[in-house]
């Protein structure tokens, strides 16, 4: 057995055999990290796209202009002008719009799901709700357009019904399966000690869902409202066929609007490469980028402190 | 409170969220039933197999399902490999430090990243620095960037469910790290990583913003064979229907095309994700056994 001892150091073919292998298994780990790495690369280069194809327009656009003018007509033959004040206060609006709708429905279900509903109408239900989430956007946009629009417009006498109030639905239809996953991971995270202490106190079961479950899983459920919002600003296709599109401020839910998104999407193909117009629609998605990011990121940090309070407890 | 009143109060507590959640699933059964009733007029074999006529008035999808999995396969191509490499470094050889943290925090950014912007970059990485024309495989590279955070997720949750002690079986025998990972715990990770890829597969299936300015053409109805399809535009289903909704110039007389075409997509992605559960019940019941 002496002449397969890897640790005898006479054998100097199997110390070669060693440091081949030793190589070896460090070069196939540094293969792992270098894909590991491509993601940050990839972010990297996202951010920087963004930024140095702006850069011409925002050179040009005096800053201001930017983010204080509602105007946005960059084709104008008497003065182009790069507001995109009124885009941003869209996107929010509509955003904001289908949280005020997703918001409670998420939160109900993903409390139904998790605290109420017995496992066998769980295992079914939990299933067919994800479905919605894999319904691709294009065709919750062509649902609006073909039926919540013309059902819109008879309702409030607004137009052909391609408006704000048609775009916060159908987000809030694709908001939802997020709000209610992660408030539903949240929600069943709440310590079953905590539960008992107040069903033993003779609370009921709803008793203790409102006052101690909810309250204790609300960074969780804060969180999945942050990715719902950022799923919802950063929509295109939906919004692109179902809000309408009509650049300006808009005044209230039933007026058609045109988000940052969909500005972009009806734009990029109109232009010509290397106008400012063309580099003011990357600025655009520079503050899209900006603004997800931001949400995302918020919510990141609020799960990452409940991930290690749950795992201390 | 009396005992009674919290009795009421916890029925109608509890009425409330079983109301909302079947009022989520209604909504679901409604946006499903409008499609495939009104898109059942159309469907057809002929429908599916053949091209569309007369100005994409009449005719099938045929090219658009064609150029959705060609797209696809692209996008499988490149995510797959690349989103399992990343997975196994962060599950089987990483360590908690920062490098590995920022890692984390940039497939977690990625993830959230509007599809648009994938978009744009998409356009300016392949388009117009590296010079591919727009094409099927701009087009699929692009997807496949889209899919990319969600491939290492879904990698990296198919690993995590081999269990430790597979692992630690194969290093006390002396094989190497590599060694375990590649007979140890890779195969036993397959079946996790197919419902994850076929789930990413269904999301990028019904994807258009990415593929909007990447490749997706209103119509071209011949796809040439295998190397060349790469560089050729291409017609997609979910842009098909972005078409055919909003900028045909006949959009009344082919909305039952648009229908149709939604019916077939959701059909398709519906197929998709069912073959992902199946697998993975498989999957579990064999671990049980184990």
């Amino acid at each position: 057995m002496e002449g397969v001892n890897v640790d005898n150091p006479q054998s100097a073919g199997i110390g070669r055999v060693r440091a081949w292998r030793r190589f070896r298994e460090k070069a196939i780990e540094t293969f792992f990290l270098a894909n590991g790495l491509f993601a940050v690369l990839v972010l990297l280069a996202i951010f920087s796209m963004l930024f140095t194809e702006g850069w011409p327009a925002l050179k040009r656009v005096p800053f201001g202009e930017w983010v204080m003018s509602t105007e946005w007509d960059p084709t104008s033959p008497v003065r182009e002008s790069y507001g995109i004040l009124a885009l941003i206060v869209s996107t929010l609006m509509v955003s904001i719009g289908a949280l005020i709708l997703a918001v409670p429905l998420g939160i109900a279900c993903a409390a139904y799901i998790a605290d109420v509903a017995p496992a066998r109408v769980r295992e079914i239900v939990k299933p067919v709700i994800e479905i919605l989430a894999g319904i691709p956007s294009v065709v919750v946009g062509f649902f609006g357009l073909v039926v919540l629009g013309p059902l819109l417009a008879k309702a409030f006498h607004a137009g052909n019904g391609l408006n704000g109030v048609n775009g916060s639905i159908l987000l809030a239809v694709m908001a939802l399966p997020t709000i209610m996953s992660v408030s539903e991971d949240a929600i069943v995270s709440v310590p079953q000690e905590l539960k008992n202490a107040s069903l033993a106190l003779g609370a009921t079961r709803w008793q203790t869902l409102m006052r101690v479950t909810l309250p204790a899983a609300l960074s969780g459920i804060v969180a999945s409202v942050m990715l719902g919002m950022g799923r919802a600003i950063g929509e295109t296709m939906t919004v692109l066929m179902a809000c309408g599109n009509a650049p300006a401020m808009p005044h209230s839910f039933l007026d058609p609007v045109r988000t940052m998104t969909a500005t972009i999407a009806i734009e990029l193909g109109e232009t010509v490469q290397g106008s400012t117009h063309f580099h003011s629609l990357f600025v655009i998605a520079f503050f899209l980028f900006l603004m997800t990011f931001a949400v995302n990121l918020v919510s990141d940090i609020i799960l990452q402190r409940v991930r290690k309070r749950m795992g201390g407890a | 409170m009396s005992a009674r009143t919290r009795k009421w109060q916890e029925k109608l507590g509890f009425g409330i969220l079983i109301a909302a959640t079947a009022f989520v699933i209604l909504v679901l059964i409604v946006i499903l039933h409008d499609i495939f009733s009104k898109g059942a007029g159309v469907l057809s074999w002929e429908f599916i197999t053949s091209k569309p006529r007369k100005g994409m008035t009449e005719g099938g999808i045929w090219p658009a399902i064609v150029g959705t999995f060609w797209v696809s396969l692209v996008t499988v191509v490149f995510t797959v490999p690349a989103g399992l490499f990343a997975a196994i470094y962060l599950n089987e050889y990483a360590a908690q430090n920062r490098l590995v943290r920022v890692i984390r925090l940039a497939i977690r950014n990625l993830s959230g990243v509007p599809s648009i912007v994938y978009g744009l970059f998409g356009f300016t990485l392949f388009i117009m620095i590296l010079r591919i024309n727009l094409s099927v495989l701009a087009g699929g590279l692009t997807l496949g960037l889209l899919t990319l955070p969600w491939t290492i997720t879904a990698s990296e949750e198919a690993l995590k469910t081999v269990p430790m002690s597979y692992r630690e079986g194969a290093l006390a025998l002396g094989a190497t790290k590599w060694q375990t990972i590649r007979t140890n715990v890779l195969p036993y990770a397959v079946p996790g990583m197919l419902t994850g890829t076929i789930l990413g597969l269904a999301r990028a299936a019904g994807e258009t913003a990415p593929i909007l300015f990447t490749g997706a053409a209103f119509f071209w109805p011949l796809l040439p064979s295998f190397p060349k399809v790469l560089t050729s535009q291409f017609m997609a289903l979910p842009y098909h229907l972005f078409i055919m909704a909003t900028q045909h110039h006949a959009i009344v007389k082919v909305r039952p095309i648009a229908y149709g075409t939604a019916a077939v997509l959701i059909g398709l992605i519906l197929i998709m994700n069912a073959a992902a559960v199946y697998i993975r019940y498989r999957f579990r019941k064999k671990y049980k056994r184990l």
